[in-house]
């Protein structure tokens, strides 16, 4: 295990000091890192020079690093732990790098691969999704399938669920996404250097903080660039308002699927007030032009301040108060308990990440085991609740907006000011990596950035949070009662654009 | 004459009931709510609409809203709102009625398999099921009534010596008759907790998630299948409730849609507190009216007679 290389969240790295591994070496040292409790928060593919190489990021309560050859053909990492299934699906449908052995190895998001490799998957792209992949199918005389979607009803973003069904009861959930992909990734790597903040705040349009957060940082890292500890505040608060926002949303969300209204009605409005909240701190409520390299580009002054101090001192009494309701009715309570469970070993099995993962008592918070801006010296938050289920996934969140609230009253008492923000030709350092991780509101957020020798932009990888959440949503659904499908999916209330990428 | 009336009254007044309901929800939640008659300007609206056919469905598709619309309506005829004799009554009528609105579920039903979605498929075996349940308390009511009252005839239900009324003399026994009829109300008209008729998630529904495939005109016959009920099952209610009584036939017809109102309002309250169950706990929430009632029946009987 000593062969992966330790590193910080931010930090620069010259990538030649990242290990270079012989790829049997490589692959031991991953199962191994992940068979001690691990995780993946980065393993991808990308092309150095002609060559195809591999590069993993992992984490305990440490960021590790480790690279090798990419080749062609590998034994894949999925045969040993489950932890690798998705990475190693998307390193096929990137790069065409076969992983042999893989038990379910089928396409993520539908697109060509950006080598010109023969596709992993056999599949002609001028063909709808699924192309030739054959869905999962469950035999029998009583099992019938439901497939919903990509259109639905109401305003939910595209993705196709294929329910296979005994009955009510539900034995398997295929999810099928892809339908938004836009190749962000790619776009990155080719568009002007000033329109990457715009590009990262579009990746998930209710996550823009936590992915401007990270492009900043990481573009910061690469760049040598400071930021003032104003800055620093008020990034620290924007997320803790996109956060709370959400929260709130989901958990009206979460009550109006149990047809229990009023709670739904008022959040709805609640939730519309803490997105005014991000207006006053940067001109969009969803948080939109606030966060760049470098600083952030609205300065928070004593009167915005005085403003989101006197609106949450009005607000938390009536979160309180709604959230009460909702959690003291016993229809509700009959509704979110023991619906949807994703047990501890499976959620640790999939790496659920955000309150999915705490839920099922996996504490990781990105906040507090790779600090950024602020959240070095702020307190944590524990969880009481842990059963994995529906009413474990929306305490935590509850607690969350809580939680989030004292730490936005904190850093509003912090008299720092940020210095306006000047745009100025930004280089970022040649022949360099680095990764870095924010806890967005719907867990762990990373983007990774490799330059080249030039000191462009060689490769840009960017992880949503979703990307190893739907997963989990797919586990919760086995042995529930197929109209039990949209409590469980508002709960996660995963991203469909933020999977797409 | 009055009983014409009464018929085109009901017939009219059904369909700003519902809305009463939505107002109610949207007190709780603090909005305004659509306007009382917002059931009429949909029907207008669906009827000015076209309506679309799946390649995939037959006639019987076609059929289902027409057969579900005349079964309900025809519902208002056998029923005496007020205290006005309904059009037609004869022995064993409401046996019809019961059998009149299984023939209109049964169509509806069809007409859902027809479009061999997999939804509506779904839908009509939560519906096949439920209602199913629904009727057992349905049929023993019927028992009840008989066995006090020695008719088969709504009219006759609630006139004569041995009215069913709260304020009669079997009133004791009728609360649970209420509570357990309320229960078949919410259930047969898909109302919270059964069901939900606001909600938008397919997968949930049980008989939105019928009628998905019907629009336009079809639509329209549907829903105000819907309304007309919903009129006759809180009409019903209003009638075993209504503790008022008055010579005058206008007043007591106003009386009567008063507590029908209430009953309206009751379901909105009722909307508004509660989440509705989990679907394998439906089945024991329709049954419980069964037992209450036929807990009833037995103590309406005589012991080593």
């Amino acid at each position: 295990m000593g062969k992966l290389l330790q590193i910080q969240n931010n930090e620069r790295l010259n990538r030649a000091d990242i290990p270079h591994l012989e790829f049997d070496v490589f692959r031991q040292e991953l199962v191994d890192f992940v068979e001690n409790g691990g995780q993946i928060v980065q393993f991808f593919a990308y092309e150095d020079q002609g060559a195809m190489k591999l590069l993993a990021v992992m984490r305990n309560d440490k960021l590790f690093v480790a690279g090798c050859d990419g080749p062609d053909h590998f034994d894949s990492l999925t045969a040993e732990s489950e932890k690798f299934h998705m990475f190693e699906r998307e390193i096929g449908e990137q790069y065409g790098l076969k992983a042999e052995g893989h038990p379910w190895l089928k396409m993520v998001r539908y697109h060509e691969n950006y080598t010109g490799k023969k596709d992993v998957f056999d599949n002609d792209y001028t063909q709808d999704i699924p192309g030739n992949y054959p869905y999962f199918q469950v035999e029998g005389e009583t099992v019938h399938e439901v497939a919903v979607g990509p259109v639905h009803a109401g305003i939910i973003e595209p993705g196709h669920f294929r329910f296979q069904c005994c009955g009510e009861r539900v034995f398997h959930l295929e999810i099928q996404l892809g339908y938004q992909h836009r190749g962000v990734e790619k776009l990155l790597q080719t568009v002007p250097f000033k329109r990457l903040p715009i590009i990262a705040e579009t990746i998930a349009g209710d996550t823009t903080i936590g992915h401007s957060l990270c492009q900043s940082q990481a573009i910061e890292s690469l760049a040598d660039l400071k930021v003032d500890e104003g800055a620093s505040i008020v990034r620290t608060i924007a997320l803790e308002l996109e956060r709370i926002a959400n929260h709130i949303g989901d958990l009206g969300a979460l009550s109006l699927d149990v047809a229990f209204n009023p709670p739904a009605a008022y959040f709805g409005r609640i939730r519309g007030e803490y997105l005014n909240l991000s207006q006053v701190l940067c001109g969009s409520r969803f948080g939109r032009g606030l966060v760049r390299p470098g600083g952030v580009t609205h300065v928070m002054q004593e009167e915005q301040r005085q403003l989101i101090r006197e609106k949450l001192a009005e607000l938390t009494p009536e979160v309180i108060h709604v959230s009460d309701l909702i959690f003291t009715a016993p229809s509700v309570l009959g509704r979110f308990d023991n619906a949807g469970t994703v047990s501890h070993e499976n959620g640790e099995k999939i790496g659920l990440v955000g309150y999915a993962g705490r839920a099922c008592g996996l504490p990781y918070d990105a906040r507090v085991t790779f600090p950024t801006e602020c959240y070095g010296d702020l307190p944590a938050n524990t969880n009481e609740k842990t059963d994995g289920d529906v009413c474990s996934r929306a305490t935590v969140r509850r607690e969350e907006i809580m939680h989030s609230t004292a730490l936005i009253n904190t850093l509003l008492d912090r008299s720092a000011e940020a210095a306006s923000y000047i745009p100025e030709e930004i280089k970022l350092a040649a022949d360099s990596f680095v990764v870095s991780l924010n806890e967005g509101w719907r867990g762990e957020v990373s983007h990774c950035i490799l330059t080249d020798d030039k000191g462009e932009i060689l490769r840009y990888k960017v992880k949503d949070p979703s990307f190893h959440n739907w997963t989990g949503l797919a586990l919760s659904l086995r042995d529930q009662g197929i109209s039990e499908f949209p409590l469980c999916n508002k709960s996660f209330n995963l991203s469909y654009c933020g999977f797409d990428i | 004459m009055e009983s014409i009336l009464s018929f085109c009254f009901a017939v009219l007044i059904a369909p700003l009931l519902p809305a009463v309901i939505q107002k109610v929800k949207a007190y709780f939640a603090g909005k305004q709510g659509p306007p009382l008659l917002i059931n009429y300007y949909t029907t207008i609206k669906l009827f000015k609409k076209g309506s679309v056919y799946s390649t995939s469905t037959s006639f019987v598709f076609k059929m289902g809203p027409v057969v579900g619309f005349t079964t309900s309506l025809m519902m208002l005829l056998f029923f005496p709102m007020g205290e006005v004799s309904p059009l037609l009554s004869f022995h064993g009528d409401v046996l019809i009625l019961f059998y009149l609105m299984g023939l209109g579920r049964f169509f509806t039903i069809l007409a859902a398999l027809d479009t061999s979605s997999p939804f509506e498929g779904m839908g009509a075996a939560r519906e096949a099921f439920f209602s199913t349940l629904a009727e057992a308390t349905v049929f023993c009511i019927l028992i009840l009534f008989f066995r006090l009252t020695g008719s088969l005839s709504f009219n006759e239900f609630f006139s004569g010596p041995h009215a069913m009324n709260l304020m009669g003399e079997y009133g004791a026994l009728l609360i649970l008759v209420v509570v357990g009829l309320y229960i078949v109300m919410l259930t047969e008209n898909s109302r919270v907790p059964v069901d939900d008729p606001a909600t938008h998630l397919e997968l949930t529904m049980i008989h939105e998630v019928m009628i998905l495939d019907h629009s336009g005109p079809d639509l329209a016959l549907i829903e105000m299948g819907a309304w007309f009920k919903l009129l006759f099952y809180s009409g019903f209610l209003a009638r075993i409730i209504d503790p008022f009584h008055s010579e005058n036939v206008i007043v007591n017809a106003l009386l009567f849609y008063a507590v029908v109102i209430f009953v309206y309002v009751t379901v909105g309250v009722v909307e508004s507190i509660t989440a509705r169950y989990k679907m394998n706990l439906v089945p024991k929430f329709i049954l419980t009216p069964f037992i209450l009632v036929f807990f009833v029946t037995i103590l309406t009987m005589g012991v080593l007679q």
